[in-house]
């Protein structure tokens, strides 16, 4: 989701009859629920795959600042101004946190910020949506929001000590954020005839971008099983596809508005929704670099990055000479 | 304009902040360190939340029914009594931190002032704001020194934003009976302290005030600069174009 394009390294689950003494050792470890500290024996592939989510996870917190900031100046009430503001820096301080969390593995923030400004690191792919009106505010809040908590309440329990322990605090807040999303589509839709538009066309557009984030079908992502055996992953794609597809359905009907969706409803027999299928299509494209905002997204981070070079360099400069005046004073 | 002092003086201070908050807060995800848009949507934060008490009292005192969302997005620019320091554009980061500098050497003082004002209510707003003001000019102090005290190109960007922006720090202090109503002779005092501060942290930060000493004025009395019309256009827009709307 937040990290929906990573590849684990290992190649088929082995059994733990299979698996070399330390391997195996490890293996016993996470089946007995041990939390996996960052100085303790790991093999590379875990090591790897978890460099990989956690630093995605860390991007999309980064770069989902950019769709929400871009109405931070046009909040249309001073409330509404300010549970943006903070509800941006948030995101700022999750993706500090995850940063921080991925250090603890050997990789430095500086080489995560040059993968994800060359290209290299992916972050998730509802950030290369345009929020083209107050109401995506609220629908990134309801549905964004949302279902990052669906996979991240899993996550609180992955087996990687301070990527667990980043994820209790994330989900804190994450679920402020839902209600502050769904508090403004319910303002929306208790207003004008043009609010209500609004809202419709938000839900509309972020629909399924929102089904998207939780990646390919079990059938495509040939990876999930070794994250699932490691723990690093709890439940499939699907699975948590379907979970929010049933939690947000009745949300979206006690607004009065209408998921764009033909094909969706409720099977009695599996007891949750039947709907239709994501345009994987889109998807993919939108991952490959092709969505309708992936070149501004990354414009934006990078001038950012490189416009405040002289800043950073600057302040290096300061702690230098100040380094060098303490030791000539000694 | 209602003529009451009291209401004029409260959009003054109410205006600053907010338009300073509207500026800063313009930044996130953009700044040049993560540590930085996480501190400067603080800043905002504290701004707009000044900003609320600040407009929100300025309404009770006109009692026309106007409340601080109907004064912050509803009026004019000409009808807007901030002073024209916090509406200067953003520019590189060292303009973003210079303004801040050069507003929060003269915000803190002035809040610590007000604070003992026989106006509870203004009492009561500063008293509420001044410990928020304290962080914000210690972090704009600390780096304007490393900043300016850096490397050659921060350097000389720190110095130039401040020959920019010297210019507007005049109407910070000059006093009109507006403020002298509420503030009585208190202002002489901030002045001072405010050309003491500044001239300490730039000597420190080996950053030369600049010699053409005309300071520009107009902000408080409502004529401002282009930028703060394009400004309000961006802010205002919803409010305008959903009159009477509920958000």
């Amino acid at each position: 989701m937040y990290a929906q394009e990573v590849k684990s390294t290992g190649k088929g689950v082995k059994s733990l009859d299979e698996m070399e003494p330390l391997e195996r050792a490890f293996q016993e470890k996470v089946n007995a629920d041990i939390k996996i500290e960052p100085k303790d024996r790991m093999p590379d592939g875990y090591r790897k795959t978890l460099i990989r989510q956690i630093s995605q996870h860390a991007h999309s917190e980064i770069v989902g600042q950019l769709p929400e900031g871009n109405w931070i100046t046009r909040a249309p009430t001073l409330e509404r101004k300010a549970i943006l503001i903070a509800k941006v820096q948030d995101e700022a301080g999750h993706g500090l946190y995850l940063y921080c969390a991925a250090e603890t593995l050997g990789i430095s923030r500086d080489q995560m910020t040059e993968q994800l400004l060359s290209g290299k690191a992916k972050y998730s792919s509802i950030f290369n949506y345009p929020t083209l009106t107050w109401a995506d505010i609220g629908a990134i809040g309801w549905l964004v929001d949302g279902a990052a908590i669906m996979n991240q309440v899993p996550l609180q329990r992955c087996s990687f000590g301070p990527y667990s322990r980043a994820m209790i605090r994330v989900c804190k807040e994450e679920s402020f954020h839902q209600r502050q999303g769904y508090d403004i589509m319910m303002k929306l839709c208790d207003g004008t005839q043009a609010q209500k538009e609004m809202a419709q066309d938000a839900l509309d557009r972020w629909w399924w971008p929102s089904l998207m984030m939780f990646g390919p079908s079990d059938a495509q992502s040939v990876h999930s099983a070794q994250s699932m055996a490691w723990k690093i992953k709890q439940d499939t794609n699907d699975e948590l596809r379907q979970k929010f597809v049933d939690q947000t359905v009745p949300q979206a009907k006690y607004l009065s508005l209408t998921v764009p969706d033909p094909d969706l409803k409720w099977n009695e027999e599996k007891g949750g929704h039947d709907f239709g299928e994501v345009d994987w299509a889109e998807f993919f494209e939108v991952v490959a670099g092709n969505g309708p905002c992936n070149a501004d997204r990354m414009a934006a981070r990078r001038k950012a990055w490189s416009d405040g070079a002289w800043f950073r360099d600057g302040l290096m400069a300061h702690a230098q000479k100040k380094q060098t005046r303490n030791v000539a004073a000694e | 304009m209602t003529g009451n002092p009291i209401y004029e003086f409260a959009l003054r201070m109410g205006d600053n902040c907010l338009i300073l908050g509207q500026n800063v807060s313009a930044w996130c995800g953009h700044a040049p360190v993560l540590e930085e848009d996480i501190a400067l949507a603080n800043v905002a934060l504290d701004l707009i939340g000044q900003t609320r008490m600040w407009l929100g009292f300025a309404g009770e005192v006109e009692g026309k029914g106007r409340n601080a969302d109907d004064l912050a997005f509803l009026r004019d620019a000409r009808a807007f009594r901030n002073c024209l320091l916090v509406e200067q554009p953003n520019g590189d980061f060292g303009q973003t931190l210079m303004r801040q500098f050069l507003f929060d050497a003269w915000h803190h003082p002035m809040l610590k002032a007000l604070a003992g004002s026989a106006n509870v209510r203004v009492a009561e707003v500063a008293e509420k704001s001044v410990k928020e003001a304290a962080y914000h000019l210690d972090r704009s102090t600390g780096l304007v020194i490393r900043l300016g005290d850096g490397s050659d190109e921060s350097h000389n960007r720190m110095q130039a934003a401040l020959d920019g922006l010297w210019r507007y720090t005049g109407e910070l202090y000059a006093t009109d009976a507006i403020d002298e109503a509420v503030i009585g002779r208190g202002f002489s005092a901030i002045e001072e302290q405010y050309k003491n501060y500044t001239s300490k942290i730039f000597d420190e930060a080996t950053l030369t005030i600049p010699e053409a000493t005309f300071m520009h004025k107009g902000g408080k009395s409502g004529l401002h600069s282009e930028a703060l019309g394009a400004m309000l256009a961006d802010m205002q827009i919803l409010q305008r174009s959903h009159p009477g709307a509920q958000w």
